[in-house]
């Protein structure tokens, strides 16, 4: 290498370095470390003692690591689709010209900027089922049909589905990345449609879908971590899992075995079960769904 | 010459300078010769400006050692966090229940030897507040302000119900037949006060059991929540679902509004019997001065244990790693002196844990029935929580056990059983790694 490329490179390195500290000290360390933490009985003030497989095989017969896995999933079931739909639709609205749209845009963008903790705050007031203001606007409805607006907080049946309409409030994030999909639809192949007599719906389902599939699949992909890894809206909202459990999610089970039970290593344990659950679950979909993603160009 | 050549130094001076800037600004203003003593507290509004209180005067009492609080929220992690990353705080206020599991990690300092030459005697002390702190023989935490349980009750619903306010239920079987007068529906059948409601703070679930004459565990190697008598008082919880739906009870109870405000459901007449701490007294002066409020001993429940209270207790214990854990044991010694200690819980308007107490004490303190919460530390109902260093865990599982109770989705037979079944193994575990340790 030239005298003026090796400077060059260590420019580079100088002036990525924070970054790479950040990333060696914070992250990779960290990361390895808790692979061996979680092959160890470690209470964070003790040395790490090796206990093998001892944390994997008592996660296996823990009734509470099954619950919290069990309502994760639930609830990504849940609140995936829902998140999705809601974007995508959301998005084609806000895509249409309209005078007005930037308003329109900033208004449903406005909601996935509201912190997590005044969130949760905002939406136990909402959700309250005695003075919440959800309730005052489903019971004219459901009363018609004899029904009252369910204990949203307090009903374990009815907890997660709270959690589920929440976490839609806040899509403005993938509405916009939707929105950019959408603009990128190129006008000749929808004229084309057009041309060929295709009704709107049409034109959706074969045109704008598979143009906007990477975009999909990236707001699957970017989900299926989202939600696998839900924490701070429940932590607050549902103390303890609060009811009965009903709402106990794996990263918090996550967190109080390795902050408040300090059971570091069988936390370590849990968060390597879960990053190749996300693994075999982002593989799977990107398997899946090979055939139906449409790539620009390629 | 080459103006690349400049940028890197450039850029190292800059980021120099702006590291040496940024520690000149927080440098402490003026360096003194004194010994700072760094002291974490979990307190905020009143309850801080009491303690800062007694700092500032342990501050003016001598020129050696300054005390610095900090305000520290969600203190029991946070603290076990910092002793573990080597940067532990001098003193640190606890909770009662935290110096189990502190202990067993020695993550907090034996006090014994340092209390012996101070002269503070297990002797001064109301029994519970001083034994609390001992974990096998050692004592590792002592008191700041303590704190008693009582029945609080509201004497215009009581008149309203034509129920004779100055005399509050002294049997379970009183309370069941008060409650049931006190409850009120709307014409639609809704819950719409309630005379009593055993998740109502919810702070003590697990202190029903106790009152009722059970265990929570052998005091040794064996968990006996679903012993008959825990049974018996959970049974008893029960029976308020049973009577009065456990939907109902669940929807009306999520209208309550946070404690510490003025939608307190004692506050605002929902509920109109509950069992609280001295503190409620403070509250109900800040949100609802007006209320017409008696406070007696909880009822004894049949073959449950006489006057029964929770003796609960924030403490000061020196955590392990400290830098100057003479200077902090100074600070501490001086909370505990009548002089200190009092001050603090006049301030925080609670009761002393010390067995002397002024003339001043009472007369001075706002509280109407500060001498029945001094008088219940000495019941011999008084429970506190068990010395077990799976105390989380437990606590975390009898909630979620007195959940499906209250929601009827198990009987408390199967609670209780269910419980038991998962934490023996906990216990079990928790044990044996103590044991290999050479601490048993």
């Amino acid at each position: 290498m030239k005298k003026i490329g090796r400077r060059e490179a260590w420019a580079g390195y100088i002036f990525a370095s924070p970054w790479l500290i950040g990333f060696f000290v914070f992250m990779a360390y960290p990361l390895v470390a808790s692979i061996y933490f979680s092959f160890c009985d470690y209470s964070v003030l003790k040395p790490p003692v090796w206990v093998g497989l001892d944390n994997y095989k008592a996660l296996v017969n823990d009734d509470l690591f099954w619950t919290a896995l069990k309502n994760t999933l639930l609830y990504a079931i849940l609140a995936l689709p829902a998140g999705m739909a809601t974007a995508i639709i959301l998005a084609m609205l806000l895509n249409a010209k309209i005078k007005g749209m930037a308003v329109y845009r900033t208004f449903f963008f406005i909601p996935s900027l509201v912190p997590q903790v005044s969130l949760a705050i905002l939406w136990m007031w909402v959700l309250n089922g005695e003075h919440g203001v959800l309730n005052p606007i489903l019971n004219p409805i459901l009363n018609k049909i004899h029904l009252t607006g369910p204990n949203w907080m307090g009903d374990p049946n009815w907890s997660k589905p709270a959690l589920v309409i929440m976490s839609v409030w806040g899509v403005g994030n993938a509405v916009l990345i939707y929105l950019a999909g959408l603009q990128d639809v190129p006008t000749q192949l929808i004229e084309a449609a057009e041309l060929d007599g295709a009704n709107s719906w049409q034109k959706t389902r074969n045109v704008t879908i598979p143009m906007i599939s990477p975009v999909i699949l990236f707001n699957l992909i970017m989900g299926i971590i989202g939600t696998l890894q839900v924490f701070t809206v429940p932590y607050i909202m549902f103390p303890n899992g609060a009811p009965a459990r009903s709402t106990y999610f794996y990263a918090v089970y996550l967190y109080d075995n390795a902050f408040r039970y300090h059971k570091m290593g069988y936390a370590s344990a849990m968060g390597w079960i879960m990053f190749v659950m996300i693994l075999v679950l982002t593989l799977g979909s990107l398997r899946l769904t090979e055939k139906h993603v449409h790539y620009q160009g390629s | 010459m080459d103006r690349n050549a400049l940028t890197i130094p450039a850029l190292a001076v800059a980021v120099i300078g702006t590291l040496y800037m940024s520690e000149q600004l927080t440098a402490p203003d003026q360096p003194d010769s004194k010994v700072h003593v760094k002291y974490w507290e979990k307190w905020t509004a009143f309850e801080f400006d009491a303690m800062k209180h007694v700092v500032d005067s342990f501050n003016k009492s001598q020129d050696k050692i300054q005390v610095d609080i900090l305000s520290v929220s969600g203190i029991e992690d946070k603290t076990l966090m910092a002793i573990s990353g080597g940067i532990p705080p001098d003193v640190v206020g606890l909770y009662g229940e935290n110096v189990t599991q502190y202990a067993d990690n020695h993550a907090v300092m034996v006090l014994d030897d340092m209390c012996r030459d101070a002269g503070i005697k297990r002797e001064s002390y109301i029994s519970p507040f001083w034994d609390a702190g001992v974990i096998r023989g050692h004592l590792y935490a002592l008191p700041s302000t303590p704190a008693t349980t009582a029945l609080h009750y509201n004497k215009a619903l009581f008149r309203e119900a034509g129920l004779d306010p100055e005399k509050p239920p002294r049997t379970i079987d009183e309370l069941n037949e008060m409650a049931d007068k006190l409850t009120k529906r709307d014409e639609k059948g809704h819950v719409i006060r309630t005379g009593f409601m055993p998740g109502e703070p919810g702070w003590w679930n697990w202190s029903w059991g106790p009152f009722f004459g059970g265990k929570l565990w052998n005091g040794k190697d064996k968990i006996t929540l679903d012993s008959p008598e825990n049974v018996k008082a959970f049974e008893w919880v029960q029976s308020f679902s049973k009577k009065w739906g456990a939907s109902a009870l669940q929807s009306f109870k999520s209208g309550f509004g946070s404690f510490s405000s003025p939608q307190n459901a004692f506050m605002m007449k929902q509920n109109a019997m509950e069992i609280q701490g001295v503190w409620m007294y403070n509250f109900i002066h800040m949100y609802a001065p007006k209320l017409e409020w008696g406070a007696a001993p909880f009822p004894t429940a049949t073959a449950g244990v006489p006057d029964p209270t929770v003796v609960d207790m924030d403490v000061l214990c020196l955590p392990s790693g400290s830098k100057h854990p003479k200077e902090a044991f100074e600070f501490i010694k001086y909370v505990q002196s009548q002089k200190g200690m009092e001050m603090l819980c006049l301030g925080q308007k609670k009761i002393t844990p010390l067995r002397d107490v002024s003339p001043g004490f009472i007369e001075n303190h706002p509280n109407p029935y500060i001498k029945l919460f001094i008088k219940m530390a000495y019941s011999k109902g008084a429970v506190s929580t068990p010395k077990l260093g799976i105390w989380s865990q437990y606590k975390d599982e009898m909630s979620s056990a007195f959940d499906a109770i209250t929601l009827m989705q198990k009987t408390p037979k199967e609670a209780l059983t269910d419980t038991t079944n998962r934490l023996q193994p906990m216990l079990d575990q928790y044990l044996q790694r103590l044991h290999l340790r050479g601490e048993l």
